[in-house]
């Protein structure tokens, strides 16, 4: 049996039309609790304090990790024959006058740092987010020929020099990040802030 | 007595007419072939691990501190913990399994075409949902393949141009994977994807039963119904399908059991051996690799890599996996051959079939093991091929000479 069609159509429709839209604006604000909530919390926001290193017993040729947000920064102490490698590369990295924006502007010179013999970077793959492994070795590895020297990630195979900077033909696009940081003393790093003399 | 109790609840509940028209007298076509065990085989997946899964939740501790320890706990001082956990595991593996064979079926005797897209577009569904499960589900345990994979795959939509990064951030709940991402894709896991798992799953049967089944011959056994209106070329589903059903069931379990018993790992690709280890933010182990369910995508991201119009090589990789995962959906109105089953199709259909599935092993492995540039070369061949068989059927089905089809089904 087919329900009678109701009496004045015009009203029937008008009502439906409101309460569709009150309906819907309804809907829209609802959702916004659930996809705020998604958000960085507070506690996520707060947990950005910085991290303090010892590098007073770093041996040239060493490299010691150390967590800030969550991360693995490393910092590598190179020794002077690496330091003689950083320009015999230059024609296989993407980006080696570090043009993009991975690195404040103190850190933007030919060394990524600011001790020329200290690097200091964001061990965070800019393809993926693996953590690239350091291989400080020249010569022939697993992964290259010819190894000047620097980062291999295992994820997918991106590789970048001792100044963390990125091969062409990889995966990734882009040179590793260099974090604020500052020496508070000459033993004493600090990493997330920028000091003075940002 | 009986009969007046059943009429009792009849009246207020529509329960004989249900089960005789889902179950009982449900007209199965009399050539269904072992390929049609699949379904019900997948049934019974989802209640091990809707069992299984809750069990584990009775003492699974969801936070970046004590998930892996818990999961230790489980499998040492539990009773019977270990069991509950490689049940859990090995169903995850069981339903992959079971639901690429499910797939194929569809593929080989073209059970998506008419009548039925929209029961394949629910299916594929499922397939999705299942694909969050399993991703999800990888993340809890909290191991280093966890934390990694987890690490890997969620950065993918870093990759997104223009609000990539804040799409990353608001899906992590953080700046990086942590406690917080853990407790988010454990709440999806537990609630939200089972949940629209069985309904999706429940949808899935609603549509197989209002269009009927397929069959070997792809042909439409509606066509010749006997007097009552049962068709000709069925049998009810009871007592018959129930019998052989029951036995294949049997069969699984003894299988299922096998793996769960003595090769809980299942070589580790079951468990992957990483895993063994807690999460660790700062190393990330030698070689990461995606449950073996996952990997013939896994090699298509990692065969994209050149940019291409203007998109980064690790957008496009993306997106070309996303895409061998949906593409699918499309089959129904990708084919156009006016026959169903590969029975009667052409030899271009037969090729590109074998070829697809062809190329979904050879991906499969190459997900597998470390990139080379050989296999890398391998892999980029391999998925233009898987997606051949997609892209090009609208044409090649058309063309090609079927077969003629015949009226009835065809028993051997
Ligand atoms: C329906 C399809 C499901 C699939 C494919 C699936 C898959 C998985 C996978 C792959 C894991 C990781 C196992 C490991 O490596 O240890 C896992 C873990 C887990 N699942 Fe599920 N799951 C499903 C349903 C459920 C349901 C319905 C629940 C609970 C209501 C559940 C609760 C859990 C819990 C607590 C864990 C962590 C314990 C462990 O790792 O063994 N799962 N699941
Ligand atoms: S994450 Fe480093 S190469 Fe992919």
């Amino acid at each position: 049996m087919q329900p009678k069609p109701p009496p004045n159509p015009g009203r029937r429709k008008f009502l439906i039309g409101a309460t569709s839209v009150v309906g819907a604006v309804g809907v829209a604000g609802a959702a916004i609790p659930f996809i705020g909530s998604w958000n960085p919390s507070a506690k996520a926001e707060a947990a950005g304090a910085p991290a303090i290193a010892d590098i007073s017993k770093l041996a040239p040729g060493e490299m010691m990790i150390v967590e800030w947000r969550g991360v693995p920064i490393y910092i590598v102490k190179h020794s002077e024959e690496s330091l003689n490698q950083i320009d015999k590369n230059l024609e296989r990295l993407a980006d080696p006058d570090s043009a993009t924006e991975q690195q404040p502007d103190y850190a933007k010179n030919k060394y990524r740092s600011r001790k020329k013999e200290i690097s200091v970077l964001t061990a965070v793959c800019t393809h993926l987010a693996c953590a690239p492994k350091f291989y400080p070795q020249l010569g022939t590895t697993d992964f290259d020929s010819n190894w000047q020297g620097g980062f291999f990630c295992p994820c997918h195979g991106s590789k970048f020099d001792l100044a963390g900077r990125v091969y062409s033909g990889v995966p990734a696009p882009d040179n590793l990040p260099v974090p604020p940081h500052y020496y508070k003393t000459d033993g004493l790093l600090v990493i997330g802030e920028d000091g003075e003399t940002a | 007595m009986i009969t007046k109790i059943m009429n009792w609840f009849d009246d207020r509940l529509p329960i004989t007419a249900t089960l005789e028209r889902h179950l009982t007298k449900y007209p199965a076509p009399i050539n269904m072939n072992i390929w049609y065990l699949a379904g019900v085989l997948l049934v019974v997946v989802l209640v091990i691990q809707l069992l299984s899964g809750i069990w584990l939740l009775m003492n699974y501790e969801a936070t970046a501190e004590g998930a892996f320890a818990s999961i230790q706990y489980i499998m040492r001082d539990v009773e019977y913990g270990y069991i509950i956990r490689y049940m859990h595991t090995t169903g995850a593996s069981a339903f992959f399994a079971l639901i690429y064979l499910h797939m194929f079926r569809g593929m080989m005797y073209g059970s998506y075409q008419k009548p039925r897209e929209l029961l394949w577009v629910v299916g594929w569904l499922t397939y999705l949902l299942l694909c969050m499960l399993g991703f999800t589900g990888y993340v809890l345990p909290w191991g280093q393949m966890s934390f990694w994979a987890a690490q890997v795959i969620m950065s993918l939509f870093g990759s997104i141009p223009y609000f990539g990064e804040d799409l990353l951030t608001w899906i992590r709940g953080d700046y990086l994977i942590s406690g917080i991402t853990l407790n988010r894709l454990f709440a999806l896991h537990v609630v939200l994807l089972p949940l629209a798992l069985i309904v999706v799953i429940f949808v899935h049967i609603l549509a197989l039963h209002e269009v009927g089944s397929n069959n070997p011959d792809g042909v439409d056994v509606k066509k010749f119904k006997d007097k009552d209106g049962v068709p000709l070329d069925t049998k009810p589903f009871f007592p018959y399908d129930v019998m052989h059903d029951l036995y294949a069931i049997g069969v699984f379990l003894i299988f299922f059991c096998t793996i769960m018993f003595f090769y809980p790992d299942g070589g580790g690709y079951v468990i992957e051996y990483v895993n063994y280890e807690p999460a660790d933010n700062l190393k990330t182990p030698d070689h990461i690799i995606p449950a073996w369910y996952y990997t013939p995508y896994y090699a298509m991201l990692r065969a994209i890599t050149f940019p291409l119009f203007g998109l980064s090589a690790k957008f496009l990789g993306f997106v070309v996996m996303a895409a061998g995962i949906a593409i699918f959906v499309a089959l129904p109105w990708l084919d156009r051959s006016s026959v169903k089953s590969i029975k009667y199709k052409g030899i271009y259909s037969k090729v590109f079939l074998v070829l697809f599935v062809i190329s979904f092993f050879v991906l499969g492995y190459l997900g597998s093991v470390a990139p080379s540039p050989i296999r890398t070369a391998v892999a980029q061949f391999f998925t233009a091929t898987y997606f051949a068989y997609f892209l090009l059927m609208p044409i090649y089905s058309k063309y090609e000479r079927c077969k003629p089809v015949p009226d009835r089904v065809q028993l051997s």
